[in-house]
């Protein structure tokens, strides 16, 4: 265990992991490309419905999420399991905050009767109901991904407490770290075509 | 081991230069471009995504395997993409 060809190996593994979600997210940005090309009015139109502040607010808290899970590296190399820790609270917090902002986001949405099937968006145009429908499978689906991520996490607090990452082993910590940068990198994307579009 | 490790200003740095490029592109995204608008947009996520990838996930100290096989991703997602908007636009 933690020899350098073991190290290589598990770095592979995971970015080819992160290979597959990005085929997964980048599939779902060319079915939004291609419904844009055909709607793009009414796409412009009902991206002026979705909260831009929240959206932004969600945006500096997954960043800021991004620097304190890169940041805790930095501290487990330095030898700071406390540092480390915090850091990692600090990020799992931010995700937390991150999902509650979402949860009030759709709440808002479900009580102006917009959700998927529901009969108010099945009159409107048929762009809108494409956008709504993308809008709810590709959010949807990344805070799953953030659910999963601040799994990862918390499992990394308990290893970093039990000393089973450290300054010589911390390859699962990058590996979780992997995980959660790309969770924000999706986002990034996610914000300007939904919240920002005009 | 790398010798690579990432100094907390250097991360804090990245940081800021994200959270002013979101600042940039929500700016701009006010702006009446048209059509434009959509591309300049990506253009701002796309440097994001770099800073992300080359510092947070430091795909700048990574072997040229992962590094390659991350642009071979990459490019078969653009062309992807590129297909799919040759495909729409000539229907």
């Amino acid at each position: 265990m933690g020899s350098h060809q073991d190290t290589v190996g598990a770095r592979i593994g995971m970015w080819l992991f992160l290979y597959t979600e990005i085929m997964l997210f980048g599939g779902l940005f060319v079915l939004y490309g291609a419904y844009y090309r055909i709607h793009a009015v009414e796409f412009i139109g009902t991206g002026q419905e979705l909260d831009m502040v929240l959206g932004c607010v969600n945006t500096v808290i997954l960043l800021v999420s991004s620097f304190f899970v890169a940041a805790s590296v930095t501290a487990v190399r330095r030898n700071s399991t406390k540092g480390a820790m915090a850091f990692l609270a600090g990020a799992v917090l931010l995700g937390g905050l991150f999902l509650l902002n979402k949860y009030f986001e759709w709440g808002h949405k479900f009580h102006l009767g917009i959700y998927p099937g529901s009969p108010g968006l099945g009159e409107s145009p048929p762009g809108r109901i494409v956008f709504y429908g993308l809008y709810f499978t590709i959010t949807g689906l990344h805070a799953f991904h953030i659910v999963m991520g601040m799994v990862l996490l918390i499992v990394c607090i308990a290893m970093t407490g039990l000393g089973r990452i450290q300054k010589e082993r911390f390859l699962l910590l990058e590996n979780c770290g992997l995980y959660w940068h790309l969770v924000d990198l999706i986002w990034i994307f996610i914000f300007p075509l939904f919240y920002l579009i005009l | 081991m790398d010798p690579h490790i990432q100094s907390y200003k250097k991360l804090g740095g990245v940081l800021g230069v994200l959270l002013v490029l979101t600042a940039i592109t929500v700016g701009v995204s006010r702006l009446d471009l048209g059509s434009l608008s959509l591309w300049v947009a990506m253009v701002i996520a796309g440097m994001k995504s770099a800073l992300v990838l080359l510092f947070f996930m430091h795909l700048k100290y990574e072997s040229w395997l992962i590094r390659g096989s991350f642009l071979m991703t990459i490019g078969v997602l653009a062309l992807f993409i590129g297909f799919m908007f040759w495909d729409v636009a000539f229907r």
